[in-house]
């Protein structure tokens, strides 16, 4: 065993599952070091949630191997089961039951752990201690299942998408959350269809697609390496007048040019060259611009440029 | 055992889920009650009634009014034929040729083969006929041998099958369907520990359920409980821990709540029918009977009758309690092989 691989807090080797005919998981490498907040970035069906699973130990792989804290699923289940925390993507907790009773559920199937007072606390649901789980909203039901994953005092936390369906504030609350159990130096592996969670908690993400990673790395790297820094969409021409593509891909500093829907794609290293350089050729064919946008490239970019899918698109 | 252990947690949570859903409350304490006291009141013994016959004649009227089982109107032929036939009376006595006496009634209905008999005997005996054989009348009316003291034993039967079935199968279905398993065993939570929670919160449900229908039987219509308590708390235990078992095994794979409703049904409804909850069994064709005789509410409902009615002892039952072990034993293996924990 290699030094790196002793000290990775998991490690996945080859990795392979398929149900039926079809491939989740096709051969997947993976190494997430101690303390980081590694991001599983891809679209439904990527492969991201059986990835998780098996790493949680409850799917078991076709072939590979897995190692979670130096640990293996079929000789330490139960050790291992004790130091980790876990949220699942699509888990309804009892409705009848109140906050409360829940975590101090959660919280007797572990050896330690803080009291379930304290983990309630931690996710901010204090006031609602005494409620049934059946009236929380869903961002309350989802820091409620954070705090269930919680209760153990983990080393490695596992999240399955857990900002999905969540209103842009029950999201932001939920992050911070998050950020907090990072600082603590704990480790957090998670999934996600949505950039920029990634790019907000993750310190390095593999984007997943296929049930491959088809790109590894810090946000940062990831958007260097693929694309430019910056992006321009713009809608110019109609079908009886097309706009000649070939000669805006001719100019310097601008590459990578796709029509798209109707509108076109570019990427460009300068914009203050770029964009006159662009509404000149426009005159030049003398066709009019409807539309022009740019911003500066994200995961989505990368994932865009690698795949030409958006990570929405189902 | 301390309040924090797993498994003091998890069965908590069993008393929890249950209590905060009424409906459950409903069928498991209340229906039962009202079933018994509607069918016990239907069904209650009547004191034996007068009936009403017509006679045509006054010296047929005379004598058949010293019996007093009997009612008796003097009428015309016209009119005892139409109280004969809009059922005002059961039987018209009428004079025939030859100073005999002619009955008419109808043979279907019991009432006038009753007044028949009577009739006739008042008739024979005050014509001067003396009985060869001298003969006298016990009147047996005490409890034991009415409907409710037959029913209230299937009653408890049928309680037993169907909170032991319905608590396991539909609570771990839906668990499952809520992915609340699956995140179960996502922790270290025994996976014995999840499914003994189960037998324990019914064990204890179990001397509320049987205490409500048994004291209830007690209190209002004197339903005795002949054999030994201990021997039919024993019973009932085991007979709660193999329908448990059963309703383990129907829930042991299905995801959906329609799935196990259809499955416990199918289950059940043959049971409710066939084990003489409400009628004996013994009415089914011979053929059937080592069939039924094998059904677990059958074994059930025979041994509570026998030790509540007859006093019989467990040992006794010996036939009746191997059927519930054999059941316990399969179903609970067989789901256990089964059992999918996601």
């Amino acid at each position: 065993m290699s030094p790196t691989a002793a000290k990775a807090a998991l490690r996945l080797h080859h990795l392979r599952k398929t149900y039926r005919d079809v491939v989740a998981v096709d051969g997947l490498d993976l190494e997430v070091r101690p303390a980081e907040c590694f991001g599983l970035l891809g679209p439904n069906g990527a492969g991201k949630t059986t990835t998780i699973e098996i790493c949680e130990g409850l799917t078991a792989p076709d072939a590979g191997e897995v190692e979670v804290l130096g640990l293996r699923w079929d000789r330490d289940a139960s050790a291992l089961r004790q130091r980790l925390g876990i949220q699942l993507q699509e888990t309804q907790l009892s409705e009848k039951l109140t906050v409360l009773e829940t975590v101090r559920l959660f919280r007797s199937f572990f050896r330690q752990g803080p009291y379930a007072p304290e983990v309630i606390a931690l996710v901010q649901l204090e006031e609602k201690s005494q409620s049934r789980v059946g009236s929380l909203s869903g961002g309350q039901k989802q820091r409620l299942a954070l705090a269930c994953a919680l209760v153990g005092r983990p080393d490695f936390l596992f999240l399955d998408e857990p900002t999905t369906g969540l209103d842009p504030q029950a999201r932001r609350q939920l992050w911070e959350l998050i950020e907090q159990f990072k600082l603590a130096g704990r480790t957090i592996l998670l999934t996600t269809h949505y950039m920029d969670e990634a790019e907000r908690l993750c310190d390095r993400v593999a984007i997943m697609d296929h049930g491959k990673a088809i790109a590894l790395g810090t946000p940062r790297e990831l958007i260097k390496s693929v694309c430019a820094d910056h992006l321009v969409e713009f809608s110019a021409g109609t079908r009886a007048r097309p706009l000649d593509l070939a000669a805006l891909a001719a100019i310097d500093g601008i590459r990578d040019v796709r029509p798209e829907n109707g509108s076109v794609r570019m990427q460009v290293t300068e914009l203050h060259r770029a964009v006159p350089a662009l509404l000149e050729e426009l005159g030049r064919q003398a066709i009019p611009l409807t539309e022009l946008r740019t911003h500066s490239a994200t995961l989505e970019d990368v994932f865009v440029t690698l795949t030409g899918r958006h990570l929405r698109d189902e | 055992m301390n309040s924090n252990h797993p498994l003091a947690q998890l069965t908590l949570v069993r008393f929890r889920e249950f209590i905060r859903e009424p409906e459950a409350l409903f069928w498991v304490f209340i229906f039962p009650i009202l079933l018994a006291a509607g069918l016990g009141i239907a069904f209650r013994n009547r004191p034996a009634e007068v009936l009403q016959i017509a006679a045509v004649t006054p010296e047929l009227a005379a004598p058949l009014s010293t019996e007093k089982l009997l009612d008796v109107r003097q009428l015309s032929l016209g009119d005892a034929e139409a109280a004969l036939r809009n059922g005002k009376v059961a039987l018209v006595a009428e004079p025939g040729p030859g100073g005999a006496v002619v009955y008419r009634f109808d043979d279907t209905n019991p009432e006038g083969r009753t007044a028949r008999m009577l009739a006739d005997r008042a008739l024979q005996r005050a014509a001067g006929r003396v009985d060869p054989l001298l003969s006298s009348d016990r009147l047996m009316r005490e409890p034991g041998s009415r409907y409710i003291d037959f029913f209230i034993p299937g009653l408890l039967g049928m309680n037993l099958m169907g909170s032991a079935m319905w608590g396991i199968g539909f609570s771990i279905v839906d668990a499952r369907r809520k992915k609340l398993i699956k995140r179960l065993v996502a922790t270290p939570m025994s996976r014995q520990y999840y499914l003994l929670s189960f037998l324990l919160s019914r064990l204890v449900l179990l001397v509320l359920e049987v205490g409500v229908v048994l004291g209830f039987g007690a209190l209002v219509f004197q339903v005795p409980v002949r054999g030994s308590l201990a021997g039919l708390a024993l019973l009932c235990v085991l007979s709660s821990l193999s329908f448990c078992a059963l309703g383990l095994l129907l829930a042991s794979r299905v995801q959906t709540i329609e799935a196990a409703s259809g499955l416990m049904n199918a289950v059940m409804m043959p049971m409710w029918i066939c084990s003489g909850v409400f009628f004996s069994a013994q009415r089914f064709p011979a053929a059937m009977q080592p069939l039924i005789k094998a059904l677990p509410l059958t074994a059930v409902i025979d041994a509570l009758r026998a030790m509540m009615l007859q006093g019989s002892s467990l040992p006794q039952l010996a036939p009746q309690v191997a059927i519930l072990c054999g059941w316990l034993v399969v179903s609970f293996v067989l789901a256990l092989k089964l059992f999918r924990w996601r």
